[in-house]
């Protein structure tokens, strides 16, 4: 039942209760040309808030390149889409969901994913993939542990359930995620572009894939507004809010904030709602995620500049006596408003009673361009719905360039003694590391098969590959972002962000062709985090720029900070490549392992004198300083090409880039995925740098190929006709990873000892 | 001479089991809906993997109410073969077409990883092109594998053949470093006393091309198919 709310007098202290500063207030007070009534208040202070109106951020992000050839829906909408050809295109978005895993880490976790899926099949995709970047306080902390097992076991507990499969991640930890968590969610789907396949009796049939593209719009006046999915409880109220503030103390009173997810009623939703669009009878859907109610109705009616009037004493309820205001801010998960065509609400309801699925009219589109929310007769709220979804006030917020910079980016390397003897030692804690050790703990709890698309399994490759079935073409997949370069250096730490992930694709022998991304940061409003934010993306926009990849889709998430602390900025990059077939035949597709015993180890690219901002500074010399490794956009992206076109040539049989732990760790991860039997290496690299900056500093634009000795000749010629640097350094063979330089064994350790140190470290940490 | 696949609210799996009949075998196969109250003339019935109803409750604890399961049950006593796999294991456990329980996994977590299989009895319509002893690389995906079964059960299972694949290591031995999840003497999969019906945890339809790595799993499928043609 639903109850009139009582009446609330609107005065300073609810308006800050709302998180509305005054000016925000006297321009609600001008566009509706009176006071609001505490219904609007609450619809105007959630999408308002920084989470639904990104006002600190739209300046900075309207700088991204989002146009391409392949563009076919770019940001603005639930999820972004690129066409890959076939009559199919890939839908993707990534999002952030730090405040809630913080607080109630399954939950939380669980309730990322089940969002950012809606996001995708309510775009008319069929989800196929899910990835996630996570970052935590180390794990010698309990509850930093409590939170990593919670947050695996949400994402896993509610993906699998789907049939979704988990492909791809990464995982880091740093003390600055100790009170502030992240946990990003990106969802992949495929959609038909030439409509839903007709059978020879002209019935439309199911298939793999998601049926035709549909937006979140509301169409014309008269078409009918539907209720889709799980009645409306009090969880979440104020879910957006909260994901804009701090987290103090008083977090863990917000538990009621965080809402509880429902896998397999989303699961009926997916296939309610590819039954659903195979009819043709929608207009447009859209997910009740952030400010439920409120979001999907006004953002719906503004995006086709009509309105939309719904009746609250329509909606299902979980609970008693729920208010107009309570109704409006739910985020009760797994529900959805449908636009359908005026006459179609029976056929509608057919379907979704199939699968034990609400599907309830609850409203029409009107000519007004207001959202009008009504109880039965009585009007509750009306507001025109382009102020709530587009006309949030825009902040131009202040810059400068953050005071610890000067001092973290010092490093004396003179102070860092170099050591007489080997490096086996710092090698083998360097491996053991949390943020470089096997993430198998982690992606076992992930059901990464289900769908059987995945041609490569978490771990084998710097991206993920999957096939799309009846089709040449593969797609590769990969979320990456370095949080601390873009603590030492910003711009920097932006650009390599980019760069580092269409590497992980070109490794896979994938073109990159969109990306998604998530930017995770402390508090805007403080002129030295708004100074990390602008540097970052000025950084990414330059990458996506040389690289010609485009922004698609993305989340910004500020005020991740705890007790004052922010975290490091952390952008986090999903990207989606293309791996092409010719002629109805698949092209190749390459994984880190060593193939064959006596194959040639090449380096492409060049080593240079650069410990800032590396594993092995923090790991052994415990100093977070200096610069980062630079990066040469313009090489990178040669050097990225000549690099795909030797994969294209099939001369290769492996291919890694050197990112965390430099040259050694990543030999080190190609024997830990060696295959046929493949059980050791010998090296040799003869540089004038510093022994351990040989070993393990991070230069940009590397990547370690290894090949048949038959095939040198044609690298040869590929390399020296684009000019990058080249050099051979080893063989593949023998029973350990041995690296000389100028004559001295630098590391010199069993293939069975990398391997112990590189998959048995975290599961010694978590107790198994 | 046709497949047939049941989906429940909540199974996942049922796709990949009609791709692999499909366009891997190319067998006529069709969906068979929970709540249907009629079977079709089919050969063979696959109960797919996935969380049917949520597996909220106890998996496969709801779904052996569907409507269809009575006519599975009929099927399964004339004869038909059934092959449950995953949740399609746990739903034959409970509705009692299969003798034990499957219990949470020993570490309490979700698994998911290719694991060697030792075949235990190839005397089986399901089995009956690998041979005794040989080691199959199927990956397990689950969070209730942990079979269990009273000590009497078991080992008059064990005289009559019905534990047909067991956990094991690269070697083919079975021991407890290659139990993933508990499974009383490691077992992976069972059938029936008339050895019609078959119930295993891991998914032989994820490993039936070898663009996935390994085809391991199709040799199950294969063998249905060539047993199906004997008894017709």
């Amino acid at each position: 039942m639903t109850v009139q709310h009582k009446k609330v007098k609107i005065d300073k202290e609810v308006i800050a209760q709302h998180g509305l500063t005054d000016a925000e207030y006297k321009k609600i007070c001008r566009i509706l040309k009176r006071k609001p009534n505490i219904v609007e208040l609450g619809m105007y202070s959630v999408l308002w808030s920084e989470h639904c109106s990104y006002k600190s951020s739209k300046p900075l992000l309207k700088l991204f390149p989002t146009r391409g050839s392949h563009v076919l829906q770019g940001p603005g909408e639930n999820a972004g889409i690129v066409d890959i050809g076939d009559g199919l295109a890939i839908a993707m978005k990534i999002e952030s969901h730090n405040h809630p895993s913080a607080v109630e880490p399954y939950q939380g976790a669980a309730t990322g994913v089940g969002g950012i899926v809606r996001d995708v099949f309510t775009m008319g995709a069929r989800p196929v993939a899910s990835l996630n970047s996570l970052r935590f306080g180390p794990l010698s902390d309990p509850r930093n542990r409590y939170l990593f097992s919670g947050v695996v076991a949400g994402i896993a507990g509610y993906g699998n359930c789907l049939g979704l499969p988990t492909v791809a991640g990464e995982v880091y930890f740093d003390e600055s995620y100790s009170g502030n968590c992240l946990v990003n969610a990106m969802c992949v789907g495929i959609v038909r572009t030439d409509g839903p396949p007709v059978n020879v009796e002209g019935q439309v049939q199911e298939d793999e894939f998601g049926p035709a593209i549909v937006k979140a719009s509301a169409g014309n006046s008269g078409n009918s507004v539907l209720y889709v999915g799980s009645a409306t409880g009090r969880d979440g109220i104020h879910g957006a809010t909260f994901a804009s503030v701090e987290l103090d103390e008083k977090s863990e009173e917000k538990r009621p904030s965080v809402q509880v997810g429902d896998p397999f009623t989303e699961k009926m939703l997916i296939e309610a709602c590819m039954e659903l669009i195979r009819t043709g009878y929608v207009v447009g859907m859209q997910d009740m995620g952030a400010a439920g109610m409120t979001s999907s109705s006004s953002e719906m009616a503004s995006r086709s500049g009509v309105g939309i009037e719904i009746d609250l004493a329509k909606v299902p309820l979980r609970e008693e006596n729920m208010s107009a205001y309570e109704i409006m801010l739910s985020e009760s998960q797994e529900r959805m408003l449908v636009v359908s065509k005026k006459g179609a609400e029976a056929k509608v309801k057919k379907i979704f009673a199939k699968y034990g699925l609400h599907a309830i009219k609850i409203g029409k589109v009107t000519k007004d361009k207001n959202l009008k929310v009504k109880i039965g007769s009585k009007t509750v709220a009306k507001v025109p719905a382009e102020s709530l979804a587009d006309n949030a006030p825009v902040y131009e917020r202040k810059s400068r360039r953050s005071s610890y910079l000067s001092s973290v980016q010092k490093l004396n390397l003179k102070k860092i003694k170099l050591k007489k003897g080997n490096y086996n030692a710092e090698f083998l804690k360097l491996l053991s590391s949390p943020n470089i050790a096997n993430k198998a703990w982690v992606y076992e709890q992930y059901d990464h098969m289900v769908q059987i698309n995945t041609l490569v399994l978490p771990g084998k490759a710097d991206a993920s590959v999957l096939r799309v079935k009846g089709t040449p073409n593969k797609i590769a997949l990969t979320v990456d972002g370095n949080g601390k370069y873009c603590y030492l250096d910003p711009i920097t730490g932006g650009k390599i962000a980019v760069a580092e992930a269409a590497r992980n694709l070109i490794c896979s022998g994938a073109t990159p062709i969109a990306l998604t991304n998530c930017l995770n940061f402390g508090n805007p409003e403080k002129p030295e985090i708004f100074y990390q934010f602008e540097q970052v993306v000025l950084g990414m926009v330059k990458a996506c720029e040389m690289f010609n990849v485009p922004v698609i889709s993305g989340n910004v998430s500020f005020y991740n900070e705890s007790f004052g602390n922010p975290i490091m900025p952390t952008p986090v990059i999903g990207m989606l490549g293309l791996i092409t077939g010719k002629d109805g035949k698949e092209a190749p597709h390459t994984t880190m392992g060593f193939k064959h015993v006596g194959d040639i180890v090449v380096l492409l690219g060049v080593n240079r004198e650069e410990l800032g901002g590396s594993e092995y500074l923090e790991v052994v010399h415990k100093q977070k300083a200096g610069m980062p490794p630079q990066i040469d956009l313009a090489f990178e992206l040669q050097l990225q090409q000549a690099c795909l076109k030797m994969i294209k040539s099939g001369i290769i049989n492996s291919a890694h880039d050197v990112s965390e732990g430099g040259l050694a760790v990543c030999l080190a991860e190609s024997l830990a995925y060696a295959e046929n039997g493949v059980a050791g290496l010998g090296a040799s690299v003869s540089e004038e740098l510093r022994e351990d900056a040989l070993l393990f500093g991070e230069s940009q634009s590397r990547i370690v190929v290894s090949l048949h000795p038959d095939n040198i000749f044609a690298l040869r010629g590929l390399l020296t006709d684009v000019n990058i640097p080249y050099s051979i350094i080893g063989k593949v063979g023998g029973n350990s990873l041995e690296i000389v330089s100028e004559g001295k064994k630098l590391i010199n350790v069993d293939t069975q000892k990398i391997k112990d140190a590189y998959f048995k470290s975290i599961p010694a940490s978590m107790g198994g | 001479m046709k497949f047939g696949i049941v989906i429940f609210p909540g199974s996942n799996c049922e796709r990949d089991c009609y791709h692999v009949i499909k366009n891997v075998l190319h067998q006529p196969v069709e969906y068979i809906w929970h709540a249907d109250t009629e079977l079709a003339d089919f050969s063979c019935i696959i109960l797919p993997g996935g969380f049917s109803y949520g597996d909220y409750l106890r998996a496969g604890a709801i779904a052996h109410f569907a409507n269809i399961m009575e006519k599975i049950k009929e099927f399964a006593e004339n004869g038909g073969y059934v092959i449950g796999i995953c949740n399609g294991f746990q739903i034959l456990t409970e509705s009692g077409l299969l003798p034990g329980a499957l219990q949470r996994n020993r570490d309490l977590k979700f698994i998911c990883k290719n694991i060697p299989l030792r075949v235990e009895n190839t005397k089986t319509p399901f089995t009956s092109r690998y041979q005794e002893g040989q080691v199959v690389n199927i990956p397990v995906a689950h969070m209730e594998g942990n079979y269990t079964v009273d000590k009497k059960k078991l080992a008059s299972m064990k005289k009559s053949g019905q534990i047909i694949f067991r956990y094991c290591n690269a070697e083919g031995e079975v021991d407890e470093a290659s139990n993933p999840n508990g499974s009383i003497a490691n077992i992976a999969g069972i059938c029936n006393r008339k050895k019609n019906v078959i119930g295993m945890m891991p998914h032989p339809e994820r490993v039936s091309e070898k663009e996935l790595g390994c085809d391991d799993g199709v040799h199950i499928f294969l063998a249905i198919l060539e047993n199906m043609l004997k008894v017709k």
